[in-house]
Parts: C-alpha cells; structure tokens; sequence
C-alpha cells in the first residue's frame, strides 16, 4: 500500500497547498511593487505568529508534495527504483523541510 | 493504362533484435486504406513482409500499427487523410515486444490483463435467477461505457507511462478492471481493487489522456482510471479495508 | 516532438511536470535567500539587492507563472480525480495557462 499511500500524501499536501498558494501569490504581487527590501519584508513576518505557521505549513507540505512528484520523475524518467529512489526522495524531503524551517525560522525570528 | 499517381511508404523491419526502414513505391488507388498499402506491399513488393489483419472493416482490431508515429487501427485509416507530401511511415505498435516486421508480442498486454483482474467472477449458477440489474442505474452506465473494448492495445501503444514504467498496467486493463467493478454481480471486488491499486497500478495514470485520444472506439480509459483513483482512496479511509490490506 | 504526443493534454501533463521541476529546482535557492536574514537584516538585504536586475526580475516572472500553472493544473487534476467526469479538460488546461499568465503579467508590470 506505500503507492496508495504516497499519492494520498501527496494529493492531501496539494490540497492543504491550495490557499497557501493564492495568499502567497497574492503578497508576491502585492510586495514586489517598489523592489523588495529587508525591512518591508522582516516587518511584516519577524515575531508573526500568523505569518510562522503559514509559511511553516507551507514548508512542510511542500517538502511532503515536491519530493514525491520528484519521486514520478525520478522512476519514470531516470528509471531508478529500490533503494537508491527511496533514499535520494528521502533526502529531498528532508533537505527541503530543513532549509524551508530555517528560512522561515530566519524572517519570522529575531 | 491511366499512370497511377504513387506514395512513398517507409515500413518497419525486423525483429526482437533490431531493425530498420524499408522503403516502398506504392500505387495509389481510390479510398485507398493502410491496410491496403502493406497488403499490396506485401504481395507485390516484398512477399516476407509480416503483419497481421483479421476482419479487415474495423471490429477486431487486430490491424493497429503506428501510421506516421500514432497508433490506428489500418483498416479504417484513409491513406489520403493521413499522408504527407504522399509519404507514409508504417512501424509495429509501440511499446510491445516485435515478433517480426509489422506483428508485435500481445502477451504482456494480455498479462497485465490477468493481473489487473480483468475477468469476471460471479457466485451464480444456472440454479439462480437471472440478475436483475437496471440498465438505466449509474454503476451499470458507467460499466457500459467502458465495456466495448476490443483489446487492440492502441491504447497501451499511445500511453507514455506504460513506455516509462514497465509494471504499469496500461489503459486497457485499467478500463476493464474499472467496468467490473461497476458490475454488481462481480464477486472480486476488493481482489481487484487491490490488484489494479498497488505499484504500476492506476495510481500511476498521469492523465495524459492519449488512450481516450487515440480509442478507435471512442473509450475513455483516463476516466475509468480516474474512477478507480477514487475507489482506491475512499476504500483506504475506511479503517477495515487498511488492516485486510496492509 | 513524437507524433502521438503532439495532442493537449499531453502538452498539460508536460507543463505540469516540468513546472514542479522547475519549482523544486527553484526552492533551495529561495530558502538560501530568505535564510540570510539569519546573518543579520544587512545581510538579507544584500540579497534581495541582487535580484534586483532585469533578469532576476524576468526570472521571477517566469517562477511567478510556474507556481501559477502548476497550481491551477494541480486544480484541474485534484477535480479530475475526485469529482465525476467532465469532458473540459482540453478547455480547463487552457484557461489554467491563460490565467497564470495573466498573473504572472501582472506581477512583471509591478515589478518593473
């Protein structure tokens, strides 16, 4: 059952994604006017409760969803499988949820 | 002796070992088929050349072959709709083992068949009364759509994921798995949901749509694929189907 | 392109592939960015200054329509996968390009 269970994975991921997607195309078009700077964007999230879980969610889904679409692409395209398929997924989920924390962590921190 | 216009039609030879293009100087003739092309070919050019054909007026669909790089059945293929510049290129289907020339191994197409259950299996006898089944309701509906395949494997052929995973079941079997589960006198429901849900199952579908493109007739195994999508996701959150089934 | 390929929603498929490889791609280098504001607001600054020029800025609009594509395709397959059949989806996968354009548009128009 892993097939069934890493495509609900992923389909849940993309559905929890949704919003998070529109807000966050919403403040892209919305901050990029003007040019981007440190300060606008550190006002808005450092010490946001709000904007932490947002984007934390938003990490954590997108490390669950990106790695197992990398997963299609890796077996079907690249034609790996076993071992090596499940450690590099691993890998990439787990570097992105690292990386995507510690940058969420860096503009919601003091 | 009127001079008869001619096209260019590069044919596929070989075997499982490997071959090339052959190219013929074919006469044309009015309403002319595909079918008709490599007959002639093969009676008048080149007497090895293997293919296979039955009916011959589009039922078996033993005829399909890749016509300029898309799977059709050759028989209901007009020459005149599908040539350029008068040239043809004729290849045996794609993703299927080659016997020899233009004739492909159908086994693992009807394997995958098997293993996707794709047979019926009821409790009834003759003891028992007829089944009576609406055809009007909607899971009869549904299994009607998808009941008119004639294994052609134009479909299988047309589908990338079966070229890029090997376990992949294939539209076909897919469909047929789908309407069996749609029929209510089918006793393998939950078999077959398992077989046609776990690796190279339909959970691998990335509705690309090239079997519902490409049917001869007009079957649309992305929907019956997407239908058993459904059924294997609701089965799961039910809490009795995840401890039979791991 | 092979001949059987050459059909829509094949072309979605493919455009929906290859916006999630593309993203993906994309993610590390903007939880690089972000993560310079460990290094202090100056630091994170001068990263932001760098994507100031006009191919960063068309970069990001390229990105801007990769998220949108990706997610209004994404709507399009949660729909059919889960709700009963619809004969759309040639219409639905070009109108989810269309809008991530016009999206992505509207973001470049800002940004410039």
């Amino acid at each position: 059952m892993v097939e069934l269970r890493l495509y609900l994975a992923q389909r849940i991921s993309a559905a929890i994604m949704a919003p998070l997607v529109l807000v966050h195309l919403g403040v892209m078009i919305y901050a990029i006017q003007g040019g981007l700077s440190a300060d606008e964007i550190l006002a808005r999230t450092r010490g946001s409760l709000l904007w932490g879980g947002f984007y934390g969610l938003f990490v954590i889904a997108v490390a669950v969803h990106a790695s197992i679409g990398l997963r299609n692409i890796l077996s079907e395209w690249l034609q790996l499988r076993g071992l090596l398929l499940g450690g590099l997924c691993w890998f990439i989920g787990l570097a992105l949820l690292a990386a995507g924390l510690r940058a969420v962590a860096a503009v919601v921190g003091g | 002796m009127q001079d008869l216009d001619h096209i260019q039609v590069k044919v596929w030879r070989g075997d499982a070992s490997g071959g090339g293009f052959a190219e013929f100087d074919v006469p044309q003739q009015p309403a002319q088929t595909v079918l008709d092309v490599v007959t002639w070919i093969q009676r008048h050019a080149d007497s090895s050349l293997s293919y296979r054909f039955a009916c011959r007026v589009g039922m078996c669909g033993s005829c399909a072959m890749m016509v300029n790089g898309i799977p059709r059945w050759t028989c209901r293929t007009h020459v005149n709709k599908v040539m350029r510049d008068k040239r043809l290129t004729i290849e045996p289907l794609r993703n299927l083992p080659v016997i020899k020339d233009l004739a492909c191994d159908m086994s693992e197409f009807f394997d995958k068949w098997k293993r996707a259950e794709g047979q019926f299996s009821g409790k009834d006898s003759r003891q028992q009364p007829v089944a009576a089944i609406s055809p009007v309701e909607p899971a009869r509906r549904a299994a009607n759509a998808a009941i008119e395949c004639i294994n052609c494997a134009i479909c299988y052929a047309a589908c990338d994921v079966v070229k890029w995973n090997p376990d992949y079941l294939g539209p076909a079997a897919l469909n047929r798995a789908w309407s069996l589960q749609n029929d209510s006198r089918d006793r393998r429901h939950d078999e077959r949901l398992q077989a046609v849900s776990g690796d190279g199952g339909c959970l691998s579908c990335h509705s690309q749509q090239g079997c519902a493109s490409y049917c001869p007739n007009e079957l649309n195994p992305t929907g019956s694929i997407a239908g058993l999508k459904k059924m294997a996701a609701s089965a799961f959150m039910k809490k009795k189907y995840r401890e039979r089934h791991g | 392109m092979k001949a059987h390929r050459r059909q829509p929603l094949y072309l979605a498929f493919l455009l929906h592939r290859l916006s999630g490889l593309g993203l993906a791609l994309f993610l590390p280098l903007h939880f690089y960015v972000l993560g310079r504001a460990l290094a202090g607001e100056a630091a994170f600054d001068a990263a932001l200054r760098w994507t100031e020029g006009p191919l960063v800025k068309f970069a990001e609009f390229g990105l801007v329509f990769l998220l949108a594509v990706h997610f209004f395709g994404g709507l399009r397959l949660l729909a059919l996968e889960n709700l009963s059949w619809s004969n759309r989806h040639k219409t639905l996968a070009a109108l989810a390009v269309a809008v991530s354009f016009f999206i992505a548009c509207g973001f470049l128009l800002r940004a410039v």
